[in-house]
């Protein structure tokens, strides 16, 4: 009776540990998982996955994703590639949800994000806090290349949505910069 | 017709059809940046009318694309404004100008809307506006303080364009609903907040403002009366969708 009970219950671990991941482990996984269009940066320093919860029956796992911006093509790549991620370590199932329920602010970029962003040349935006983002202030950014603040913004769109073309009058050149939203 | 289909089917339907005539401007810019500036815009609309539509999907109507793709002029809900053609880029920036000053203060309202999903949407959707509001500032400031020709160009374009832009505002029968229900401030608060913030932006410049609320809007749009301009977009725009509305794309 004993040894019996003490098997069923080595047996629920098994099963349990083949199954039930803790959130951390999944988290560490979708650090690997990058933005499409911009490589140095995963999609957990990106800021967009908001929620990821784990079925403690089944072993799904839920990913909730926002985008940065309403129209950006990427998300359809972002959702194949967190689903990939996960399935190829052993998760038992996937479904990964776009949602605005948390809209996504850029003060949702993490320290390491920004520093990723700089890492690709692109101009990190502004934190933002909670005062009221008004025109005049998105004009501003750093020069990724001399890190001047001598700039001017040249045009609020770029080669994506997320980006704005400013140009640096200290180095003379024209960067990047992901824009505050 | 239920105040928030009446609300979402206008906002939705004013998105995709700017998106589509903003996007008539890829490849044909005056400048670089300007090509790149609406054609972004294009994508910002189409991406907010995708989110508005899936708020619709949500409350039992169609599929996105279904909506989008299959209905016909009369179905449509938006203003005439946003169906015009592209013509001179002087009526399309003036256009931009009015419009997206309006879609600013209609989305900063509606982020504080009693109808959360559309709450949340809004909350997005505001702070990616603030760049076509910023973007046609610059270029009604720059053209409206340049030389003789882009004045009355400017000017010529925004006599024509106000009484469409007043079409914005026009009500629907579910208006009292939809303010007392706290979905929207309505269009009269709405139409008043935006006056000032033109009129802000014109005043720094050399063009005349005409007594706009003395003006006859062109209305109509919302109940489904169109130019002779809109049938023919939405053939086109739906022009591959139609040949096989099963492919998997």
């Amino acid at each position: 009776m004993a040894v019996s009970l003490t098997y069923k219950i080595i047996m629920q671990n098994h099963a349990n540990s083949h199954q039930l991941v803790a959130k951390s482990q999944i988290m560490d996984w979708l650090q690997a998982v990058k933005d499409p269009e911009i490589p140095t940066i995963s999609l957990i320093d990106l800021g967009v996955v908001r929620r990821v919860e784990q079925d403690e029956h089944t072993g799904k796992v839920t990913v909730e994703l926002t985008p940065t911006f309403a129209g950006c093509p990427a998300m359809d790549y972002m959702k194949r590639d967190v689903e990939r991620t996960l399935l190829a370590h052993g998760v038992p199932a996937v479904e990964v949800n776009i949602s605005m329920r948390e809209a996504w602010t850029s003060d949702m970029l993490t320290e390491a994000g920004r520093q990723a962003l700089r890492q690709h040349k692109l101009s990190p935006p502004p934190v933002l806090g909670n005062q009221v983002l008004d025109l005049d202030f998105l004009e501003y950014a750093e020069c990724p290349n001399c890190n001047g603040n001598n700039t001017e913004l040249r045009t609020p769109f770029g080669a994506t949505l997320c980006r704005a073309v400013h140009y640096c009058h200290d180095c003379r050149q024209l960067f990047e910069q992901f824009k505050p939203v | 017709m239920d105040p928030k289909l009446d609300l979402l089917y206008r906002l939705a339907d004013d998105q995709l059809i700017l998106g589509h005539r903003n996007s008539e401007w890829n490849g044909l810019g005056p400048i670089l940046e300007e090509d790149i500036a609406f054609s972004s815009m294009a994508q910002d609309k189409l991406g907010h009318s995708l989110a508005l539509y899936t708020l619709l999907h949500e409350l039992g109507e169609a599929e996105p694309d279904t909506v989008a793709f299959t209905r016909n002029a009369p179905q449509f809900h938006c203003c005439q404004l946003v169906e015009l053609p592209i013509g001179e880029y002087d009526f399309s920036l003036t256009r931009h100008f009015l419009f997206d000053h309006a879609e600013l203060l209609r989305f900063e309202a509606l982020a504080t809307s009693s109808y959360e999903p559309l709450a949340q949407v809004a909350r997005k959707l505001r702070g990616e506006l603030k760049y076509h509001a910023l973007h046609a500032n610059t270029w009604m400031k720059r053209l409206g303080t340049a030389t003789e020709e882009a004045i009355e160009r400017m000017q010529n374009a925004l006599n024509f364009t106000l009484p469409y832009a007043l079409g914005i505002f026009e009500k629907t029968e579910a208006e009292a609903e939809i303010i007392s229900s706290g979905l929207f401030i309505g269009e009269d608060e709405l139409r008043s907040r935006w006056l000032e913030s033109i009129t802000k932006v014109l005043s720094q410049t050399a063009l005349e403002v005409p007594d706009i609320l003395a003006l006859t809007p062109v209305a109509g749009g919302r109940y489904g009366q169109h130019t002779e301009h809109l049938q023919p977009l939405l053939d086109e725009m739906a022009e591959v969708f139609r040949l096989d509305p099963t492919a998997d794309w």
